[in-house]
């Protein structure tokens, strides 16, 4: 009962963060000074589209409550009819605006540009929890040793190191083994789908292996704590005591022990990766939702930048709350 | 023993006594010196406009450009080190911003406790939940590349963490018999914070002051590297974001990617080894001869991944 009552609040918490982002977001692209419709609508665009944009997006109305509307019609309902209503009616409809320059709805944009994004963080992800969780574990086994101190001053180095300078370093080193950029070869006709896949596997090597990088640094330290923690209580040596050997041993309750921080750390980790993600893909023009926001703020295409913040915060305070929900399922003892 | 090493000169005494943390100093204090020295140490002025002709563009390292010189003619090893001053300004700016709101909302959390401090840690967690440099890039795209924007966001956004840090120390202190006896004779609570309270938390304030300003640097350098930097001047960032869209990495002119990159991991380094010293000294409990413990483990979680920290500690 009672965890069920603390989901119901964590849930509540995330709609709550959920609702400032969405007024926040209003807000921002209405601070500048001037016609609110130049957040909105290109100043090229013909004046017949911009009065549609401007009656679409309500421009025309008070910001957040139509008084003048309510004593005029003596309803209550036109109360609401203001700019503020309007943002969230088009966001419940999916309906994000228009790209100045692409001439798209914004959520076509970004639909297309989904997929190599959510491929390049989870082959990130994958590689950095495997070498993360490997080298974690070794170097809590050999704790104190030469191979710990290593494994440690290099999950600082990569640390310390700015995404996109990892990334650049990587693009150097690399350059004329592996292409440096881009999703797939331009112009290229493959005989099959394997083929295509192929080639966009070696395309994302190295924007991969940066996320990848990136991530396994907070991973390698997470893992060798908890282990490091387990390995010093009295049922690892119990389970030693019973003659089981000591690599065995390790690896079913280190990993086992492990596993639960770390489900939290991936999980919430997105808003970092996504952040890595921006820079990355810039680095390699990898088609995903961070060029797309680099692109659009060089071209100062202001509602597909409004799109892609909008789609990042949602899925980040998602991923919060579903970490919330599996960190108290596997673990019955942490209140939320 | 808190009040032993938050006493000022155990804790330098300490602090010189650690390795890690002498080396981290001393990498910061090499990079202050260039700042402060800049004028005199570049060979030129890299706000001044140069009459290059092609043989200047992106020209490998000679006797009169020891490092060479960028995609205008300039010279790399003064841009660098003039760059080192915003990455400074940057860094110390917005740390400063982060330490004032993260201290005063996590001492009066702590203090006050009950729903005030709910409150303040509902908002807290709030604003560590939203993605960070998407949020920055947002906010910086719509109100204007200028420094003092830069900084005032990194700033703005940053003290949630601080704040917390600050709160959990404040709780601990709180309820020690030193404090109980300043209420007993009737100190007023602002006495009672200001003289026995903050003192007790200053040293966790400092540690997470030195990773505040590493965090505020590769804030800067990552927006001014996505074309968000101020642009009226040269910092590490925008050095690399220029090099990046102007063709060093295919034209393999190492020597204008490499110098400003180095240096932004040398700082961060830096810092984050002088970090794990004090964290040492501030929790001796947690005294190892390792890179990290558990506290910088915690931080470093915090920083990646809000609410993490919560989670290890609860267990």
């Amino acid at each position: 009962m009672k965890n069920i009552e603390n989901i119901l609040r964590r849930a509540l918490f995330s709609l709550i963060t959920l609702a400032a982002v969405l007024t926040f977001n209003f807000f921002l692209f209405r601070i500048v000074p001037g016609d609110p419709i130049a957040m909105i609508a290109s100043p090229r665009m013909k004046p017949e589209t911009r009065e549609m944009i401007r009656e679409q997006y309500g421009l025309d109305k008070p910001v957040w409550i139509n008084l003048p509307a309510m004593r005029e019609q003596g309803n209550l309902s036109a109360l609401f009819d203001s700019q503020f209503t309007h943002y969230l009616k088009n966001l419940a409809q999916g309906e994000l605006g228009q790209s100045f320059r692409q001439k798209v709805p914004v959520a076509e944009l970004i639909s297309a540009r989904l997929g190599p994004t959510v491929l390049l963080i989870m082959t990130g992800e994958i590689t950095g929890i495997l070498f993360g969780t490997i080298l974690g574990i070794i170097a809590a086994w050999k704790a104190r040793s030469k191979i710990d101190t290593t494994a440690l001053f290099f999950g600082l180095i990569a640390w310390s190191m700015p995404p996109f300078w990892l990334g650049i370093i990587l693009l150097t080193v690399a350059r004329g083994y592996l292409p440096s950029g881009g999703y797939i070869t331009l112009g290229a006709t493959y005989a099959s789908t394997f083929e295509r896949w192929l080639d966009i596997g070696r395309h994302l090597v190295l924007p991969a292996s940066t996320m990848a990088l990136l991530l396994f640094g907070a991973y390698v330290l997470v893992v060798r704590n908890s282990t490091l923690e387990v390995l010093s209580e009295d049922y690892i040596l119990t389970a030693k005591a019973k003659g089981l050997s000591s690599v065995g041993a390790l690896w079913k309750h280190a990993l086992k022990n492990a596993s639960l921080p770390l489900v939290t750390v991936i999980a919430l980790d997105l808003g970092y990766a996504l952040g890595g993600a921006i820079q990355i893909e810039t680095i390699f023009s990898w088609p995903g939702l961070g060029r797309l926001m680099f692109d659009s703020i060089a071209q100062r295409d202001y509602p597909v930048l409004q799109g892609v913040f909008l789609l990042l915060a949602v899925s980040v305070i998602a991923a919060n709350f579903l970490a919330d929900l599996t960190y108290s399922v596997l673990d019955p003892r942490v209140e939320m | 023993m808190a009040d032993k090493s938050t006493s000022k000169s155990s804790f330098w005494g300490e602090f010189i006594g650690k390795r890690q943390g002498v080396i981290g100093a001393v990498m910061l204090l090499l990079i202050a010196l260039i700042a402060l020295l800049a004028p005199w140490i570049a060979p030129f002025d890299p706000y001044e406009t140069v009459s290059a002709t092609s043989a200047d563009v992106l020209a490998p390292p000679g006797p009169g450009h020891i490092l060479g010189q960028d995609e205008v003619g300039r010279d790399v090893l003064s841009s660098v080190f003039y760059g080192s001053r915003i990455s400074l300004l940057v860094g110390f700016s917005a740390s400063l911003i982060t330490i004032i709101l993260g201290c005063t909302i996590g001492l009066i959390a702590g203090y006050v406790g009950g729903k005030l401090d709910i409150l303040l840690m509902r908002i807290t967690d709030g604003i560590l939940v939203i993605p960070t440099l998407p949020l920055m890039l947002v906010i910086i795209a719509v109100a204007g590349r200028g420094i003092g924007n830069i900084i005032l966001v990194i700033g703005l956004l940053t003290w949630p963490y601080t704040a917390r840090v600050v709160r959990a120390q404040v709780l601990s202190v709180k309820e020690r018999q030193f404090v109980m006896r300043a209420k007993a004779i009737g100190v007023s609570h602002f006495g009672i914070v200001m003289v026995h309270i903050l003192p007790q938390v200053l040293p966790v304030i400092f540690a997470s002051a030195t990773l505040d300003i590493s965090y505020a640097i590769i804030s800067e350098a990552s927006l001014s590297f996505l074309g968000l930097g101020d642009p009226a001047l040269i910092s590490w960032g925008s050095m690399l974001n220029r090099a990046f869209l102007r063709g060093a990495v295919s034209g393999g002119a190492w020597w204008y990617l490499a110098p400003p990159g180095f240096l932004l991991a040398w700082v961060t380094l830096g810092l984050n080894l002088v970090s794990n010293a004090v964290q040492e000294i501030v929790n001796p409990r947690l005294r190892t001869h390792h890179l990290f413990d558990e506290r910088v483990i915690i931080s470093l979680l915090d920083r990646l991944t809000p609410g993490t920290a919560a989670g290890v500690v609860k267990r």
